[in-house]
């Protein structure tokens, strides 16, 4: 009935669409598959005492990792006073303020900042912060982590800052607004949702960042004793238990990826939330 | 090479302005253009495409200096002061603006309306205010109990009438109005074309607009624009019955534009 070419047609489209379809689907599958894994081999290993309780001794089993999910907030709150506010006022001055020649070029470097290398970074934060004291230290991983941070957040605030209608910026100018009061008051209140966003976003993303960390805030098996001392995090931790030849740590390094990418994920899922719902306003 | 006819009744004017020339880059687009826009009067400004209207009735609150590489040459006194000389901010305040699209801001209707206010360092009643604003704005039978809403969840002609308001709550002396009624229906047109006219007797409005039968609906004179020149300018009953240039009636006999 129909022609070879119609047939050929047909069915390098059906072709096509499967390999398309299959490639998606390997897509979704991939992160339920992590998850499966993690739950599976460290949900056993997850319970109050990994929530609540230090890391016993070499030898000894059970124990948690609490000092190393604190640590993680806290240099995730270092990072976040260092990096987000230079990201956001940058990402205003790219959106509202720069002329072309300049923005062309702090563009390109922010695009470039992101494609470093974190281990690299880490490098930097080591001869900048650690060396200089020479011993390891919180501040040094916050630094490392906060300059991670920076061009996400600069592209991030650029892009929700375009999305802003021209025409609201006139109507406060016309209102006798000045430029700066204007994205005080107007531009940045309207895109507050999706620069929200993506800060949380650059947050979870170097939340599990592990190579940066391993010569800068180091790690600790007991509380960190200070912003100036070595103090742990879970990336570090799971590295450190993923390779020791214990049983029980091995199921613990599962554990604490679990909690890891269920705070990536629940940090994702809030970033969500609130932009659907700035958008609804 | 341009005819100018003044209004013939003798009025205040509001604001007069002299030899204007405005440029975007290399381009000329307003050429030469004098024109006198009489106090508590609508004056309409037609004109095709293009020609230049919108961008004379916005360098009237210097909207323009907003846009890189634009310049202006030539005198406009707001009375008898030169806008060139004044603070922009004040100048704003003074020369409020409605724009073609509905521009409210994301934020509750009260906040819109006390926004030119509260930047101003208004310390009085805002309530009053924004009450009043609404009323003349004739927004607030429909807003009274919906203050604190979001703009955005009026219909298109309320929220043009909330821009309408948030532009009066600062009492401006002038009100242009840059095709405030392009994007909404005839229903809403007519409520903004009466609006218009109840506010004549506190403000001095200019209009640009593309629709000739609501320039002579509700302006009380008429200039016709062509190409950046000021072809015609008279009482909006005269240059619709009897122009003068023969381009003019051209236009708004609908020969082009």
């Amino acid at each position: 009935m129909s022609s070879p070419r119609i047939l050929w047609r047909k069915s390098l489209n059906y072709v096509m669409l499967t390999l398309t379809g299959v490639a998606a689907f390997a897509v979704v599958s991939v992160l339920f598959l992590i998850l499966g894994y993690l739950i599976w081999n460290g949900g056993t290993s997850l319970s109050l005492n990994f929530f609540t309780q230090l890391p016993k001794p070499v030898g000894e089993t059970g124990g948690g990792m609490a000092n190393a999910i604190v640590g993680s907030l806290k240099l995730l709150f270092l990072a976040a006073i260092m990096g987000l506010p230079v990201g956001l006022l940058a990402g205003v001055y790219l959106a509202e303020f720069g002329g072309k020649t300049f923005s062309f070029v702090v563009r390109y470097t922010t695009d470039l900042l992101n494609g470093v290398p974190s281990i690299v970074i880490g490098i930097f934060a080591y001869s900048l912060v650690v060396l200089p004291v020479k011993h390891f230290s919180a501040l040094a991983g916050g630094v490392a982590l906060g300059i991670m941070v920076i061009p996400i957040t600069v592209r991030s605030t650029e892009e929700f800052l375009r999305a802003v209608p021209g025409n609201m910026r006139e109507a406060a100018m016309a209102l006798g607004a000045s430029k700066w009061k204007t994205i005080a008051t107007v531009v940045l209140p309207a895109a507050s949702g999706g620069i929200l966003t993506g800060m949380l976003l650059a947050l979870a993303r170097v939340a599990g960042e592990t190579a940066p960390l391993l010569f800068t805030a180091f790690g600790n098996r007991f509380w960190s004793q200070g912003w100036g001392q070595p103090i742990a995090s879970l990336p570090v931790m799971i590295y450190t238990y993923a390779v020791a030849p214990y049983d029980d740590w091995h199921r613990q390094a599962w554990a604490a990826g679990l909690v890891l990418l269920g705070l990536v994920l629940v940090s994702n899922l809030g970033a969500r939330f609130i932009l659907a719902r700035t958008k609804a306003v | 090479m341009e005819k100018t006819t003044s209004p013939t009744i003798e009025h205040k004017q509001r604001l007069t302005i002299s030899n204007l020339n405005f440029y975007y880059g290399p381009k000329q687009a307003v050429f030469n253009l004098s024109l006198k826009i009489p106090t508590n009067r609508v004056t309409a400004l037609i004109g095709p495409s293009g020609c230049g209207k919108s961008t004379f009735l916005r360098t009237l609150n210097r909207m323009n200096e907003t846009i890189r590489n634009t310049r202006v040459e030539g005198e406009v006194l707001l009375d008898g002061q030169d806008i060139h000389s004044l603070d922009v901010v004040g100048l704003r305040r003074r020369v409020g603006m409605v724009f073609q699209r509905p521009n409210p801001f994301p934020k509750s209707i009260y906040d819109n309306v006390a926004y030119g206010l509260r930047i101003n360092g208004y310390k009085g009643r805002l309530d009053d205010l924004v009450e009043h604003s609404l009323r003349r704005a004739a927004l607030w039978d429909e807003v009274k109990d919906y203050l604190k809403k979001s703009a955005f969840a009026l219909s298109g002609g309320q929220q043009q009438r909330l821009c309408i308001a948030r532009a009066l709550a600062v009492d401006p002396e002038v009100l242009l109005l840059d095709e405030p009624c392009s994007a909404l229906d005839p229903v809403t047109t007519a409520k903004i074309e009466e609006l218009m006219f109840q506010l004549k007797d506190s403000c001095t409005m200019a209009i640009v607009t593309h629709n000739m039968q609501q320039a002579a609906r509700a302006s009380d004179f008429t200039a016709f624009m062509l190409d950046g020149h000021l072809i015609e300018h008279s009482e909006t009953s005269k240059l619709f019955t009897t122009p003068t240039d023969p381009r003019t009636e051209a236009y708004i006999t609908g020969r082009f534009g």
